[in-house]
């Protein structure tokens, strides 16, 4: 496989700020989940990194693995799921020497648990407990992870509430009380309690509607800013992550396939499937563009095509696809080496694909018959 | 509201032949201790011939509701629903089968719509049964509904279980079995939320083609307002279980009128706007007024239902309900603020004509 004339001989696996040290550094993780009809590669020695008080976007349609990252870099997966390698670094402000959280103690990790990086999950109404009040789910979490008396907890079950905004009068309400977006609130208020370094968020807006979404994603950031913790944000929309993230990691089929600034992402995006995802939105400003979406459905991960995964459904596609060994290179055509690409084929100044009919036959594979 | 609808001329009426009409249609649910919710209120509009209506708003606004009552699956409080001209009454079990051969419903979640121990072929073939009766090949029809919805080949689908199918190729089927009554109303419940982006896309245009080779009148629910401008012919925007507004799809997304309509453009994700308000962090402003969280005491009973989260609201706003008044031949929106809100819009508005005479 040889690169194309001017391209970055050195692999830049990770990437993060220059000059700052990531506060959580994956590498080369691989998570399988084991299954009779075989290994179901879920996520695929994935390198990424996140500095201190950077927004990192994960995008990804569903089963791309972007939750399975990372929920597994957390060690939140139980069987089948199995870690098979690699490391995370987590470097907080309050540990004393670094930790690979892959390899601490049970007593360890739970102290590190929350304390240091704390999750709000994507589905508010189920992770919520229906039986337990506001209040007493704050005092829960505050309990668990801090020594803090009775009185203290309760007053900071309050002052979280007045941090996302919502009236201490809803300390006493029950989560079907709460509409969607107040109970995303609560669930934030919720990773907030321990003061955590890094914060992950899965879909936190997702079942929203756009209003209050946008809401959501402001006082996001602007808790971010108040407080200074880094957000690991895993969605499927790109075009939202384009306003929010300071990075975006493109993720495929268990792999990444592009890492770049927003800005990069959005001038110059290099990777097909980045393309294609970019052109899967209709967008309500500037002329209407012919949208294309991607035809077809990922691969089956119990038995990964040979080379890029996103073959298949690529308009570029081509024999020497089946090769590739799937490094993040260097971006050929982009000044930031930051921005790296796994395709070193396509440049971000390559012509729009042919139309469909010629991509099925391109691609090798029919497109109609979607595999389940 | 009867008055109005004379004058304005919907931007779906080109595209063909008037299928349905909801007049004046409202519904209220009860819910205990003499609360009444008016979750429809007085809402009027047609539906056409081979065009697409899209029904815009936010979660509890009522466009889910009002969509049920076209599908007859709710009653009316007041109001009139007309097929073809003649006003929709079920009084008995055949007329009910009757109507949903004709009016169709494509539901949002493929999860949840489709019988879990039940395949593929049963959930095609069983409306084949119900509606075209025993006469019927059901074997070519079937295998011609799979490949107008292109799931191909369709021998190999039609043995299936819904959890063997991904959320695209369910939707199919869900799309395929509303066809399978040969409808000319699809009523399509946020058809493509629950996808992944990248496919929705690939869905959207699918309903695109059904509509044109059926010429089938369609109703398109989302709270996407960007989906809509590029689907549908016209954009109904609800608020509270009216209509605040509505006109030609590209109109309403480009030049919206309401300061309702507004705010949902304006929340909408902008690619293009890298370092947008989001990003502004501590010293940003919020992209909408001081009122963030609603709660339903907040919902203005009197007054336009949106004074209380409108920035331009004054005291007018909050003691009268606007009607929908024409702002041109195919726009209208509700609102007494327009000449502050759309002031590019608004020389034409009899409304304002009237405010400077007097």
């Amino acid at each position: 496989m040889t690169a194309s004339p001017g391209r970055a001989p050195i692999p830049v696996a990770t990437s993060h700020r220059p000059g700052q040290d990531p506060v959580l550094d994956i590498r080369d993780l691989s998570v399988v989940y084991r299954t009779p009809g075989g290994d179901v590669r879920a996520v695929d020695k994935v390198n990424l990194s996140l500095a201190p008080g950077e927004v990192v976007g994960l995008a990804g349609e569903s089963g791309s693995g972007k939750s399975t990252l990372v929920y597994g870099a957390t060690r939140l997966l139980r069987a089948p799921a199995l870690v098979t390698s690699g490391s995370v670094t987590y470097a907080g402000r309050r540990v004393t020497k670094p930790v690979d959280l892959l390899r601490l103690r049970a007593d360890e990790l739970q102290r590190l648990r929350w304390r240091e990086i704390a999750i709000v999950f994507q589905s508010a109404m189920n992770a919520l407990n229906p039986v337990l009040n506001v209040r007493d789910q704050l005092i829960d979490v505050i309990h668990a992870h801090l020594r803090m008396p009775r009185d203290e907890a309760r007053e900071r079950a309050g002052s979280l509430l007045d941090l996302v905004g919502i009236p201490r009068s809803r300390l006493r309400s029950y989560p079907h009380e709460l509409s969607g977006g107040m109970r995303q609130r609560v669930m934030i208020a919720m990773a907030l309690a321990t003061d955590p370094e890094v914060v992950i968020m899965d879909e936190p807006t997702t079942a929203l509607d756009v209003v209050v979404q946008r809401d959501i994603l402001a006082q996001i950031v602007e808790l971010k800013e108040q407080l200074g913790f880094s957000i690991v944000f895993i969605t499927h929309d790109l075009s939202l992550l384009l306003e929010l993230a300071d990075r975006i990691a493109v993720m495929y089929a268990g792999q990444l396939l592009e890492i770049g600034t927003a800005a990069e992402i959005h001038r110059e995006p290099s990777h097909p499937y980045t393309k294609g995802l970019l052109n899967s939105f209709p967008s309500l400003r500037g002329p209407r563009r012919d949208l294309a979406g991607i035809p077809g459905s990922p691969p089956d991960l119990r038995d990964p095509p040979p080379g890029c995964p996103f073959l298949p459904r690529c308009a570029y596609g081509t024999s020497a696809c089946e090769e590739v060994d799937m490094q993040l290179l260097q971006v050929a055509t982009s000044k930031d080496p930051e921005h790296v690409t796994a395709c070193p084929f396509v440049l971000p100044d390559t012509p729009a694909p042919p139309p469909r009919a010629d991509r099925q036959e391109i691609a090798g594979q029919k497109i109609a018959g979607e595999p389940t | 509201m009867t008055e109005q609808a004379t004058t304005l001329t919907s931007a779906a009426a080109a595209r063909g032949e008037l299928a349905m009409e909801a007049i004046a249609v409202s519904k209220d649910f009860k819910i205990g201790r003499g609360q009444i919710v008016h979750a429809v209120r007085d809402v009027s509009f047609n539906l056409y011939r081979g065009a697409v209506v899209a029904l815009v708003g936010e979660s509890g606004s009522g466009k889910s509701t009002a969509a049920r009552l076209l599908a007859g699956q709710e009653r009316l409080t007041s109001g009139t629903i007309k097929l073809d001209g003649k006003p929709v009454e079920v009084r008995h079990h055949d007329d009910f089968r009757r109507y949903k051969s004709q009016v169709q419903y494509v539901f949002q979640d493929p999860f949840a719509s489709l019988n879990p121990v039940h395949t593929v072929r049963y959930h095609l073939e069983r409306p084949l049964k119900l509606h075209h009766g025993k006469g019927a090949n059901t074997d070519t029809e079937v295998a011609t509904l799979m490949e107008q919805v292109r799931l191909t080949p369709a021998q190999q689908f039609l043995v299936k279980y819904p959890h063997e199918l991904s959320g695209g190729q369910r939707q199919r089927v869900s799309f395929a079995r509303a066809l399978a009554a040969r409808p000319t109303v699809l009523l399509a419940d946020e058809p493509v939320s629950m996808l992944d982006v990248s496919i929705r896309l690939e869905m959207l245009a699918l309903l695109d083609d059904l509509r044109q080779r059926f010429s089938l009148a369609m109703l398109y629910i989302t709270h996407d307002i960007a989906s809509a401008r590029y689907f549908a012919d016209e954009v109904l925007v609800m608020y509270a279980g009216e209509i605040v507004e509505r006109g030609p799809a590209e109109e309403i997304t480009q030049q919206p009128a309401h300061p309702y309509t507004q705010l949902l453009v304006a929340s909408a994700p902008d690619p293009d706007n890298l370092g947008s308000t989001l990003r502004r962090g501590v010293n940003g402003t919020r992209p909408q007024g001081p009122q963030q969280i609603r709660t339903p005491e907040q919902m203005a009973t009197t007054g336009c239902p949106f004074s209380s989260r409108c920035p331009l609201a004054e005291d007018r706003c909050r003691q009268e309900d606007p009607a929908l008044e024409p702002i041109t031949a195919t726009r209208a929106a509700a609102c007494w603020r327009l000449d502050a809100a759309a002031p590019e819009l608004v020389p034409g508005l009899p409304g304002s004509v009237r405010t400077t005479e007097n």
